[in-house]
């Protein structure tokens, strides 16, 4: 009897739990009808919105990827003086309040900021460009991306790199041909968690980049501008927002069943794995 | 000249110094227990762990030199290392695991290791005698100069052991390279290699056949840790015991099953030695003169046909042992097992 009644409890409090995650979510799609969402697309604010907040991101992500990658690897197999400076730095963006990292971004390549006199004699004005928009998005979701790398590398058997080197592998080769694919997973996972971070970037964009239409107006910015004038507008970039959230949450999946049984490529989503 | 050698190789350790001069010309096993540093020993050979001084050469190449500043990366040592969890590629086939190392096709590999049928899998999908070949011959595909095998045999259950031992017994007899293993089980060493090395707190204790090590133990580690007199010759079951006639002729009776050729340990503290002969349960008497007797401690070897006993001081000066006397040494069916 007392065993039914705590099964009970539980159970009621864990859909209550999920009723309120997944209420709102609901509300955006059931607020108006799918038409009329996929209507509002065509209007300039909300496509101008989606390229900037598409462009941006993808570049931004390139160029996580690309330095964050090797600075992973390094940080996750040396260990040297510093080392956990270098950590505290890599994740110093994640716990800083965005505005901040705004501010921050202006103190350092503003015009009157640290490097602001070096850009201004090679004629380039960063604040308020797309280029701010980049930056801002790399400097706040390049921790999860780095982060996730290092914990994959250090999962990596350091046997195995070993062994390849024993078979006459050198480095390069041991990290492209098993270095990488054993952590493929965990970097997809990582990459996944960074666009997520990135697409929903808002207080260091704005204060370093502004919100202007077709040039720094990101999807989350223009839901705010466009919030007291279109409301179906910014349900449909919301809506669009969510669907970006969903295919990269399946990426995150996909990449962490990937790390964790590189053997059998299981795609197994949402369940036990078949291997057990 | 030895084909590989190391020269006074010091490695740091936390808690001790490895330092150690040997050199490799056919089959070797380092034998000692857990944390002696016999994996480090691989790992400096293989240049995975660089040493603070010393010279280790390969067929007169120098591998690494610490006077000359010379340390080969391990891709450029031509070196078969295979490691004690065997470290096959999990993301790749086997046979993408042995040609990693050949850039070339498997197939004779695969063929020679009876791994064909096994090509596509997985290595997840292999049992441990399987993984154990895919190691072995993805690491003598990439042809090397020297193998070495870090405890090749303590990832198996003791029943798939016995098998595999005999399997790399003859894979090891047929390399024509110089063979290093490590391992911290006496029997295993003794019946994979021609000489055992002990090593203890990373220092050689003693090296020599393993007949050697059971009937002259250096010092009484050494005589713990060496254990069983290893007896080869033919085994022939009859009336639910096994007899097995042994290289000299003598022949001995073991509780344990075994058919064709076979090893028989038996522990030198298991056999009896007495001046007449015995009225007792054993079922095995050897009646030969003394050919050696070895103190350490207190304790005494007397060596007496194939086998060695373990006496104390006290039990020799009663019998008033030489050598060359002829004496009695007896043994219980039941103390002997068969190994291999």
């Amino acid at each position: 009897m007392k065993r039914a009644l705590v099964a009970c409890f539980v159970t009621v409090v864990c859909v209550v739990t999920l009723a309120f995650l997944a209420l709102p979510i609901v509300a955006i799609f059931a607020h108006t009808t799918p038409g009329h969402l996929i209507d509002q697309l065509s209007n300039p604010v909300v496509r101008d919105a989606l390229v900037v907040s598409l462009k941006t991101s993808l570049i931004a992500q390139a160029l996580i990827v690309c330095f964050g990658t090797p600075t992973a690897y390094l940080l996750a197999t040396r260990r040297f003086f510093g080392h956990s400076v270098a950590i505290t730095l890599v994740e110093l963006p994640l716990v800083l309040p965005p505005a901040v990292a705004g501010i921050a971004l202006l103190a350092a390549f503003g015009r009157l900021g640290l490097f602001g006199s070096t850009l201004d004699a090679l004629g380039l004005t960063l604040p308020f460009t797309q280029t701010a928009v980049t930056i801002a998005v790399a400097y706040v979701a390049s921790p999860l991306y780095i982060r996730q790398a290092i914990a994959a590398f250090e999962a990596t058997d350091p046997n195995l790199t070993a062994a390849s080197r024993t078979l006459g592998a050198g480095p390069t080769r041991t990290f492209f041909r098993v270095v990488l694919p054993l952590a493929r997973g965990g970097l997809i996972a990582g990459l996944a968690l960074s666009f997520a971070r990135g697409l929903g970037e808002f207080g260091a964009t704005i204060m370093f980049a502004g919100s202007l239409q077709r040039v720094t107006q990101t999807l989350p910015l223009a839901i705010y501008a466009e919030f007291d004038r279109n409301f179906n507008a910014t349900l449909a970039m919301s809506g669009v927002l969510v669907l970006l959230s969903v295919a990269l949450l399946l990426g995150l999946r996909i990449g962490l069943t990937w790390q964790r049984s590189p053997s059998k490529r299981s795609l197994y989503l949402f369940g036990p794995s078949p291997s057990g | 000249m030895a084909a590989l050698a190391l020269e006074e190789i010091v490695v740091p350790l936390r808690t001790f110094t490895l330092r150690l001069t040997f050199a490799v010309d056919s089959a070797i096993a380092l034998v000692g227990p857990s944390g002696a540093g016999k994996t480090t020993v691989l790992r400096a050979i293989a240049g995975l762990v660089r040493p603070e001084s010393g010279r280790i050469t390969s067929n007169g190449e120098v591998w690494f030199d610490a006077a000359m500043d010379v340390s080969l990366p391990p891709d450029r040592r031509r070196v078969g290392l295979v490691f004690q969890d065997y470290a096959l590629f999990p993301h790749l086939s086997v046979r993408q695991n042995i040609e990693y190392a050949r850039h070339r096709s498997a197939d004779e590999y695969l063929d020679r290791f009876s791994i064909r049928h096994l090509e596509r899998a997985r290595p997840s999908d292999l049992s441990g005698g399987e993984r154990q070949r895919v190691a072995l011959a993805r690491a003598l595909a990439r042809e090397p100069d020297v193998l070495l095998l870090d405890e090749p045999l303590s990832a198996l259950d003791a029943h798939t052991k016995a098998g595999v031992r005999a399997e790399l017994h003859d894979v090891l007899r047929g390399l024509g390279i110089p063979v290093l293993l490590v391992t911290h089980d006496f029997e295993d060493a003794a019946a994979l290699a021609d000489r055992v090395g002990v090593i203890v707190a990373g220092e050689l204790r003693q090296i020599g056949a393993p007949g050697d090590l059971v009937a002259q133990p250096s010092d009484s580690f050494v005589a713990s840790f060496t254990g069983a007199n290893l007896l080869n010759g033919y085994g022939e079951r009859a009336d639910g015991v096994t007899r097995v006639r042994l290289l000299d002729g003598t022949v001995v009776t073991t509780a344990d099953e075994a058919q064709g050729e076979v090893v028989l340990a038996v522990y030198p503290w298991d056999i009896t030695v007495s001046t007449v002969v015995p009225n007792d349960s054993a079922m095995n008497l050897i009646n030969a003169p003394i050919r050696r007797i070895a103190e350490f401690g207190n304790r005494i070897r007397v060596t007496i046909g194939p086998v060695s006993a373990e006496i104390t001081e006290e039990s020799l000066r009663r019998l008033g042992l030489e050598v060359g006397q002829s004496v009695y040494a007896s043994f219980k069916a039941t103390g002997t097992r068969v190994v291999a």
